[in-house]
């Protein structure tokens, strides 16, 4: 039932402006993969090109065996989600949703059962008479799921659709959508630039910019182990220090900026000398006692409930964030301090200041 | 939609339902519009003798001859002051109505909308019949005072019935955009130490300006096309449509290349005035309306002033529709009024002229049929299909509110008489004046509403498996309903009141109800055309209400 989605070094651009270059990627049947990315990195325009709505100007997208690129966008069987929701204004929630049925050769008893089953499941039963503006943002949602879902598509296509929900609403829509993209099992294409949602709800992440996937994986790897700095940086906030390769034998020893020596064991073979750039994430810092570390001063301190927050600066004034669980403290620093700091090396990565790509040995960026 | 566009020219391209549309629209276009205009130019640059030939003699024998070159100066002049006088008392007018309490506002908002959509032309036999040589006023004033009111004809006149037909566009303007002038902004400028006039003069004034040349330009552009007032109520004083009309119907003989010379000029000179409108308002100012302006209520001798001012004007502006109103249930002797009041007018319109009133209904909902159709199929592609097809037809629709009637009327003529298609004479081509002159009120009033609608529900319908032609008509066209009723009720109302092109056009069969006012006009029936204008004018109301009552608001979203 479900298919794969192939995409072959497809290109696409307006007029002399090429907004995707040469991109290829392979979609699993039945997972949800989501296209992550900052405003104007491509992701939409992808979705827009897999959806039909724009041209492709070389290169395919199949789904499953076929090539789709000339099958017009009412042909594609796909369902589509928009950031707008795009619920038809004239329309009762039932009409919405049945309007795609329709046009499907379906008995009436067919459409009943599964107008039935699909308001029940996004919990619109009650308000099938309603017209749009007679519903909350996150009910015009649910319609606008209910009536992609309803027609059971190959492909289901989603464009950002929880931007326009409030916190809480788009906490609680991210369960019901994976739930019922799990249940259905529908090859799903998410658009996102908000990192916490595609770490919840994928099954895989391409991380795109500038018109390229920089790294494609599941969203622990992505998370863990950034392919170069760009993601290392979009996904959660990372101090980025330089460093200098300063011994190489079974594990590599880097001095960094900061005047700080660590031992990394999992890099890849390093010349002495080679420059390369650190990123750690403020919760793999270690707050040490006085003269295990290197010596910071407390910048800014902020009590946050389960962790604590400080922004701490070293001598040579580079600055860092970090972030320490309020129940493992032995101590609140206040602002003006000395504190000592070590590092976490299991999980932090290095990169190569030239190329910005990870030395972490073993780490594919699966483009 | 078109595809694979590095490939080749149009391999893979898949024909869609808007490029079908577009094609029809230029070729409509083409017919009614480009060609036409093409062959006045051709026309107007060979003279009678010499056909076939390229030269200017006719544009020599306009500047060289005194009586033609009037006939410029003596529109460009009406004009002039007619629009100076609109600014003045329509901005006047708004400023009043938007910032301070006016008793029965509405009533007043709802008469000036009347009186904007009356032809002129009965504006002008009407102030004829007061203010007139025989007019009631002129006489009450002469048996009663003594006093010999100044002459209604000419000049005078003509100003009088534009300024007062033509105003409310300028108050509807001007009330339009002083109501998105935040009042906050007033309040930061008194804060900032402007009061009072100085206050208005620096802050609201520059603000709403691009709004008021805007309308100020269909201001000029309509008082230089109309010829109806000048006809009637001019006499002496020639103006360029009725000089285009006598060239064409001259008594020695019809000169169809020097009429369409001087039609030449006129469409320059209007060129010239919208290209001038585009320039200077171009700046246009987004305002928000978080906080509209409220009326406050003014105190002492402002209150009364302010009261006396607006009240004024809109009796001056309503009473040449009440008087008609009057006089239709006159009795009249021949030309003569004589007394006692019946339906006797009634009666013999109906005996003279059913014909067209039954005309004026056939035409109009022919042409408001076509109108709505190809007008909002029109102002989708010019909305949604961006490509160099879907701008030219953007200008072609814009380019009838620069054509006078009276030249449309001219252009169609010269090019059908003769040849291929001919349709002098018949019900048609006066239909195909109608649409192609009153489209753009429905393709405007559709865009802006097409503008409004997220193109991502259509792109919802086409995922659903529906292609473009089923996704217009289930999802697009529902939404835009309010926008096309709107759009061609007002169409509606300007049809059934068209004379300039249809006085060209017409003839004994195809007499529309307007035309029919002006023939008996000129045959002194009085009574018969005061009837047939009230008809009219009810027509137009009760079109007017139903507008009011779909878009829930006393107002003309212009």
């Amino acid at each position: 039932m479900a298919v794969a989605i192939h995409i072959n070094h497809v290109k696409k651009q307006y007029d002399d402006n090429v907004v995707i270059h040469d991109l290829s990627t392979d979609i699993k049947p039945g997972e949800l993969f989501t296209l992550l990315g900052p405003s104007g990195c491509g992701k939409t325009t992808l979705l827009r090109m897999i959806a039909g709505f724009i041209s492709i100007e070389a290169g395919t997208i199949l789904f499953d065996e076929k090539v789709i690129n000339d099958v017009p966008v009412h042909k594609r069987n796909i369902g589509m989600v928009f950031q707008s929701y795009a619920i038809f204004p004239n329309m009762t929630v039932y009409r919405n949703v049945e309007y795609g049925l329709k046009n499907k050769k379906l008995s009436k008893e067919e459409i009943k059962k599964r107008m039935e089953e699909i308001l029940r499941i996004v919990q619109l039963t009650e308000y099938k008479d309603r017209y749009p503006n007679q519903l909350s943002g996150g009910q015009q949602q649910r319609v606008a799921l209910a009536r992609a879902f309803v027609v059971q598509p190959q492909v289901l296509l989603m464009d950002e659709p929880l931007s326009n929900l409030d916190a809480k609403l788009r906490l609680e829509m991210r369960a019901v959508i994976s739930g019922i993209q799990k249940k259905l099992g529908i090859t799903t294409v998410y658009v996102t630039h908000d990192q916490e949602e595609a770490l919840a709800m994928s099954d895989r992440i391409a991380v795109m910019n500038n018109g390229d996937i920089y790294q494609c994986d599941v969203p622990e790897r992505i998370y863990s182990r950034p392919y170069n700095t760009f993601v290392a940086n979009f996904i959660g906030s990372s101090s980025m220090i330089d460093g200098v390769v300063t011994s190489s034998n079974d594990v590599t020893g880097i001095r960094l900026a900061t005047g700080m020596e660590i031992v990394m064991q999992n890099v890849v073979p390093l010349e002495i000398g080679r420059k390369v750039i650190v990123s750690i994430r403020p919760e793999e810092f270690v707050i040490v006692p006085e003269g295990k570390g290197k010596k910071g001063v407390v910048k800014l301190k902020q009590f946050l409930g389960r962790n604590i927050k400080y922004e701490i600066q070293f001598e040579d004034g580079t600055e860092i964030e970090v972030c320490s669980d309020t129940n493992s403290t032995e101590r609140i620093y206040e602002s003006g301090e000395d504190i000592y700091i070590t590092v976490n090396t299991k999980r932090i990565n290095v990169f190569d200041s030239e190329s910005k790509r990870t030395l972490i040995e073993g780490v594919q960026s699966n483009v | 939609m078109f595809k694979r566009k590095g490939r080749g020219f149009l391999q893979g391209y898949r024909i869609d339902f808007w490029d079908v549309i577009t094609l029809i629209s230029m070729i409509f276009f083409g017919l009614f519009l480009i060609y036409p205009v093409s062959r006045l130019v051709v026309n107007a640059f060979q003279t009678k003798g010499a056909i076939g030939e390229i030269s200017i003699g006719n544009f020599i024998k306009f500047f060289s001859k005194p009586y033609y070159r009037n006939a410029v100066l003596n529109s460009v002049k009406v004009t002039f002051f007619a629009t100076m006088l609109t600014i003045f008392i329509g901005v006047t007018l708004a400023y009043i109505t938007t910032n301070f309490k006016i008793k029965a506002v509405k009533v007043i908002n709802v008469l000036i909308i009347i009186s904007m959509f009356s032809p002129p032309f009965i504006g002008a036999y009407s102030w004829i019949l007061m203010l007139g040589r025989a007019g009631v006023i002129t006489v009450f004033f002469q048996n009663v005072f003594g006093i010999t009111l100044p002459t209604i004809y000419g000049f005078n006149g003509i100003l009088l019935v534009f300024t007062l037909n033509l105003f409310p566009y300028i108050y509807m303007y001007t009330k339009g955009a002083l109501k998105k002038v935040d009042k906050s902004l007033g309040e930061a400028a008194e804060s900032l130490g402007d009061h009072g006039i100085k206050k208005v003069i620096k802050v609201s004034l520059p603000l709403i300006t691009p709004t008021i040349l805007a309308g100020a330009a269909i201001v000029f552009l309509r008082a230089f096309a109309d010829y109806g007032t000048p006809r009637l109520i001019g006499e002496g004083y020639i103006v360029m449509p009725v000089l285009v009309y006598n060239e064409w119907l001259s008594e020695t003989g019809s000169n169809a290349f020097f009429a369409s010379a001087v039609a030449f000029i006129m469409m320059i000179i209007a060129v010239v005035v919208f290209l001038l409108q585009m320039h200077f308002s171009r700046k246009n100012y987004n305002m928000s309306m978080l906080n509209p302006p409220e009326p406050k209520k003014l105190k002492g001798i402002g209150n009364i002033l302010a009261h006396v001012f607006v009240y004024f004007v809109t009796t001056l502006s309503i009473l040449p529709t009440i008087y008609i109103t009057i006089i239709s249930f006159k009795n009249y002797k021949g030309s003569i009024m004589i007394d006692g009041y019946s339906l006797t007018n009634y009666v013999l319109v109906w005996a003279k002229a059913k014909s067209s009133i039954v005309n004026t209904f056939k035409f109009g909902i022919t042409a408001i049929i076509v109108i709505v159709l190809l007008g909002t199929m029109f102002a989708y592609v010019t909305v949604r299909k961006r490509n160099p097809f879907s701008r030219s037809l953007d200008a072609c629709v814009q380019l009838p509110y620069v054509i006078p009637g009276t030249i449309y009327g001219l252009m169609l003529l010269i090019s059908y008489n003769s040849g291929l298609i001919v349709l002098t004479g018949t019900a048609t081509i006066i239909i195909i004046a109608y649409i192609i002159r009153r489209m753009p009120y429905t393709v405007r009033s559709s865009a802006s509403i097409l503008r409004q609608i997220n193109p991502n529900i259509e792109e919802a319908s086409l995922s659903l498996g529906y292609s473009s032609l089923p996704t217009f008509f289930k999802v697009t066209m529902p939404v835009m309903i309010p926008g096309i009723v709107s759009g061609a009720i007002l169409s509606w109302i300007t049809v059934i009141q068209e004379l300039s092109s249809t006085l060209m056009l017409y003839t004994g069969k195809t007499s529309t109800m307007s035309t029919a006012i002006f023939q008996e006009v000129n045959r002194s029936s009085y009574g018969t055309a005061s009837a047939l204008a009230t008809i009219l004018k009810i027509v137009m109301i009760s079109s007017l209400l139903l507008f009011f009552k779909l878009t829930g608001n006393a107002d003309v979203d212009m």
